[in-house]
């Protein structure tokens, strides 16, 4: 078994016993990355040297009595929306394939104070949009799985390496559930942390009121200490919140005794399989085993969640990526004849044929004469999307249903079928228009591909989250399967 | 067939916080291309705006001194458009919610009042500066500037000359600067205004089409360039022509407007909330707060004025006009200057110095300690005023301690009767014939006698004492 599919606890403790050095983690974490990265393209960029020489430092500073971070030794992958200074950072976008950052996402200020290592940057959707990482600018990252099939997106690069065993955990994304999806895909514990929990300075925005960091991890227990050292308040952030961090991995008592679980009856229905839905009804059996009680329960605006949602982010996607206009940084066109030429040439040739349709999108949302009839309408949407999950946290604890509809689906079986691609969202969506947290754990498998359960409490209750989400785990058992690569 | 003039005026002011709105660069103006700046105002990828609240203050402060409602709640928007100016592709501003509205300024045009209306007043963040005459092949641009905080202050469409444009103009940097938000100097750019304006026949109710003039660098180019559109306007409609929705440039080396571009609708910005940012709210104790910073304002100080130094409404207008020239005079007299010398030699001298030179009163030597002194020397006698003339000269442009000049020169008053009667008496011996005119009626005969004597003392001699030698001399009663 690679040390990198042990959990962190494990991990900690052959450092502490002196059984394994931090060099010998690093190089466990580039072996496999040389080993099977071919096959599962979850890295854009590798920060090997970096990585080698800041590990050899902590072997040699081992023993000397200084105290260490929480995630001392363990190799990172980040999702390449997140700004790495001095490593290159594209989104998975040819607009950006020459962009070296000069400053750091304060998450990778966390990582650092917490002594993670980074191993390199992770393949991903371009600019985050997408739900199978066939939109990448570079390369499609593979489930690991079966590499015949999509990782999930847009953090497909994110849960592909950790279910590969190539880092110990990533950061992702999740703007409509880019973290929880590609985490149900592979198999691995993917968390969307409430909007505002975790600060998006340094994340390249898609979605700005929707975006949220959050951890994927093998299991609940990692990713709780993950979440630990990248949440709180950033001064930089206006609308990171200002709420204390709970201590996460405390509420981990493995009890859900008299826990309130409500089941939408809208996330067991039509269009999603039976697989997943046999999955996840055995699911709440185990919780329910353990003492919890389910009921089902309605969101009757969800059915509005996906039309709401591609209409706000894709409008607030059209200023944010308006900025890449080949002036100051990133690629820009060659032979341009004029100013209005560079820019058309810069953005037709940098930007994919899915963030065209986006910013198109969204331009068109926004124009004077639309406004109303669909960004105004959408933020009432979601207004209404919001309520539903306010009353129904007024009275249970967590919400629980699959992330996805669907196992993974194979490479190049919706790419041309937008609409059917964001569909695949409409589980996920809901959350993101709602601000709560959610994470995707595994629950099983459906015709050898992973299935997640997704449990969702209220704003700011990620230890909630996680309490459901741990019990269920342990009782489960299911985060111990791993692919054959 | 005659026209009534709409003008409405749009003016933006950079408020001279240290910092920028949503960044900590420096605002500081003039220096080098692109050093004051960061990942933030350089719009890098994930970077996000936190908003200044020193600009909020300013921003408030101004509505505030500008008779605004105050919003209990606002916010901030995207305002969308493609510029090489723009890091972001978008400008932070304030849409449907800006931080201040309904306000009013009085100005003051051939004796009579009016107030013009203020329809709003908004915050939001300055472009950067580009340069297009370096090279024939490519622009430059320099980010300094990205990010200073601005409040635009839109006027409603309440002013109808090129004349009340001017004043309200005046009034309003006026109250900017005595509340000390804006620097207003047009020539950095710190106070820019665009104006609008229509012709409609006399009485009628419905606006006429109106252009926009750019390019007013000067508070006199927008009157220039009003009355120049007025007129243009006036013919184009006389002679059965049409007025275009226009935005036009005032070309000051020809004296006209020229046409930059026929607007069709309006530009479509796209407005939408700023996500990035929250929603601000505005309560009570904080704008009572900000409300007890606003200093004693233009017309307040005017009135104070004429009141307690007894000044003409004329005078105290003009000293007031300035936050700068108002406290140069409160602080002459402070020094013990008398009022209404004070003012004469500030309106009259000081400001013929300053129009001449194109200069601002703070870039000369001038100190209210010495202009002062100087009052008080020609009060006491000790030079004449035409004495007083040449040390002025050497305060403004050198300054020191106008005794110590006076000493130095030698330019002290003869106003010793003694030794001015040795001097009459000579004169009135060697000029036996202008005693002659004198006497026969010629009165102009004393002036060259009183001019001799001048001649004589290098212009110190008192010139009241020998206008009363030299009667004596003659032997008429002074």
């Amino acid at each position: 078994m690679s040390i990198l599919e042990e959990s962190f606890s494990g991990i900690h403790k052959k450092l502490h016993n002196k059984e394994l050095k931090v060099s010998e983690l690093v190089d466990a974490s580039f072996s496999r990355i040389k080993e099977v990265d071919d096959k599962v393209q979850a890295f854009l960029t590798l920060n090997e040297e970096a990585a080698r020489n800041q590990a050899a430092k902590m072997d040699e500073a081992m023993g000397t009595g200084n105290t260490r971070g929480l995630l001392f030794g363990l190799p990172a992958g980040i999702k390449d929306n997140i700004v790495t200074n001095g490593l290159r950072t594209t989104a998975a976008s040819q607009l950006l394939a020459n962009f070296d950052p000069v400053h750091n996402a304060t998450v990778m200020d966390g990582l650092e104070e917490a002594d993670a290592l980074t191993i390199g940057k992770l393949n991903m959707d371009e600019f985050a949009m997408g739900s199978s990482n066939e939109n990448s600018g570079f390369y499609s990252a593979r489930n690991p799985w079966n590499t015949d099939y999509v990782p999930g997106g847009s953090s497909g690069g994110a849960a592909a390496s950790v279910a590969a065993g190539e880092v110990s955990f990533s950061l992702g994304s999740d703007t409509g559930g880019s973290i929880r999806q590609p985490a149900s895909y592979c198999g691995v514990v993917g968390l969307k942390p409430t909007y505002g929990r975790v600060s998006r300075y340094g994340l390249i925005a898609f979605a700005s009121s929707l975006d949220q960091i959050g951890p994927l991890t093998k299991n609940v227990e990692d990713n709780a200490l993950v979440l630990g050292q990248i949440a709180g308040h950033d001064r930089r952030d206006s609308t990171s919140a200002d709420v204390g961090i709970s201590d996460y991995l405390s509420s981990l008592t493995g009890d859900v005794k008299g826990m309130k679980i409500a089941v939408p009856k809208e996330y067991l229905g039509e269009g999603v399989h039976e697989g997943v839905r046999n999955r996840v009804l055995e699911a709440l059996k185990v919780l329910e085993q353990q003492g919890a009680e389910w009921e089902e329960v309605s969101l009757p605006h969800s059915q509005y969640a996906v039309a709401a949602y591609y209409l706000l982010a894709s409008s607030e996607a059209s200023a944010n990526l308006a900025r890449f206009d080949g002036v100051r940084y990133g690629v820009r066109a060659e032979n341009a004849d004029n100013l209005i030429d560079m820019y058309k040439e810069t953005r037709s040739q940098g930007f994919g044929d899915e963030v065209k349709r986006r910013i198109m999108l969204g331009t068109f949302a926004l124009s004077s004469g639309y406004y109303d009839a669909y960004y105004k309408k959408a933020q009432k949407v979601r207004t209404l999307i919001k309520r539903d999950f306010d009353q129904i946290l007024e009275k249970y604890d967590v919400i629980v249903g699959p992330t996805a509809p669907t196992t993974a689906f194979k490479i190049g079986e919706k790419v041309n079928d937008p609409l059917t691609m964001y569909a695949n969202d409409i589980l996920t969506i809901p959350v993101n228009l709602a601000g709560v947290p959610a994470i995707s754990v595994p629950c099983g498998f459906s015709e050898g591909l992973p299935v997640g359960l997704q449990i969702i409490s209220r704003p700011f209750e990620e230890s909630t989250v996680y309490r459901a989400a741990h019990a269920y785990e342990q009782a489960a058992g299911h985060y111990k399967a791993k692919p054959e690569l | 067939m005659k026209f009534d003039t709409v003008i409405g005026l749009e003016v933006h002011a950079e408020l001279k916080t240290d910092t920028k709105i949503f960044c900590n660069c420096s605002t500081e103006f003039g220096a080098p291309a692109n050093t004051h700046t960061c990942p933030v105002c350089l719009g890098h990828p994930g970077v996000l705006p936190v908003l200044n609240q020193r600009a909020v203050e300013y921003a408030m402060k101004a509505s505030l001194a500008l008779n605004c409602e105050i919003a209990g709640e606002t916010k901030f928007d995207r305002k969308n458009y493609f510029y090489p100016d723009s890091p972001k592709a978008y400008q932070i501003s304030q849409f449907d919610k800006p931080i201040g509205e309904n306000g009013s300024l009085e100005i003051e045009v051939d004796g009579y009042k009016k107030n013009i209306g203020i329809t709003r007043i908004h915050m939001e963040e300055d472009a950067g500066k580009l340069t297009h005459d370096e090279y024939d092949d490519h622009s430059l641009v320099d980010f300094n500037r990205v990010g200073t905080p601005l409040i635009e202050i839109v006027s409603e469409p309440d002013i109808e000359t090129p004349e009340e444009a001017y004043a309200y103009l005046e009034k309003l940097k006026a109250v900017l600067q005595y509340t000390e938000v804006s620097d207003c100097k047009m020539e950095e750019g710190s106070l820019r205004c665009d104006a609008n304006i229509s012709l409609k026949p006399a009485g009628q109710e419905e606006f006429g089409t109106k252009t926009e003039l750019k390019n007013l660098n000067s508070f006199t180019n927008v009157h220039k360039g009003l009355a120049y559109e007025e007129k243009r306007q006036e013919q184009e409609l006389l002679s059965g022509g049409e007025i275009l929705q226009e935005t036009r440039r005032w070309d000051d080396a020809k004296k006209e407007t020229t046409l930059m571009r026929v607007k069709e609708g309006s530009d479509d910005y796209r407005y939408f909330p700023e996500p990035d940012l929250v929603t601000l709210y505005v309560n009570e104790d904080w704008k009572s707060s900000i409300k007890a910073t606003i200093p004693e304002l233009p017309d307040a100080r005017r009135e104070r004025y004429m009141e307690e130094f007894d000044l003409p409404a004329y005078d105290a207008g003009v000293l007031t006009q300035s936050k700068n020239m108002a406290d140069f005079f409160q602080e002459t007299i402070d020094e013990g200057a008398d009022a209404k010398q004070a003012a004469n030699w500030l309106m009259g001298d000081v400001n013929g110095y300053l129009n001449s030179h194109d200069m601002e009163l703070a870039d000369t030597e001038l100190t209210p300690s010495s202009l002062a002194k100087l009052v008080t020397l020609i009060d006491k006698g000790t030079i004449s005023s035409k004495i007083a003339k040449t040390v002025f000269t050497d305060l403004m442009e050198q300054g020191g301690d106008p005794e110590q000049i006076v000493q130095d020169k030698g330019l002290v008053q003869i106003s010793d009767e003694g030794e001015l009667k040795q001097i009459v008496d000579k004169i009135l011996e060697n000029n036996p014939q202008s005693i002659e005119d004198y006497k026969n009626g010629k009165d102009k005969a004393i002036g060259f006698l009183v001019g001799q004597v001048m001649k004589e003392t290098k212009g110190k001699a008192n010139p009241q004492m020998v206008n009363k030698l030299i009667m004596e001399g003659m032997g008429m009663d002074a």
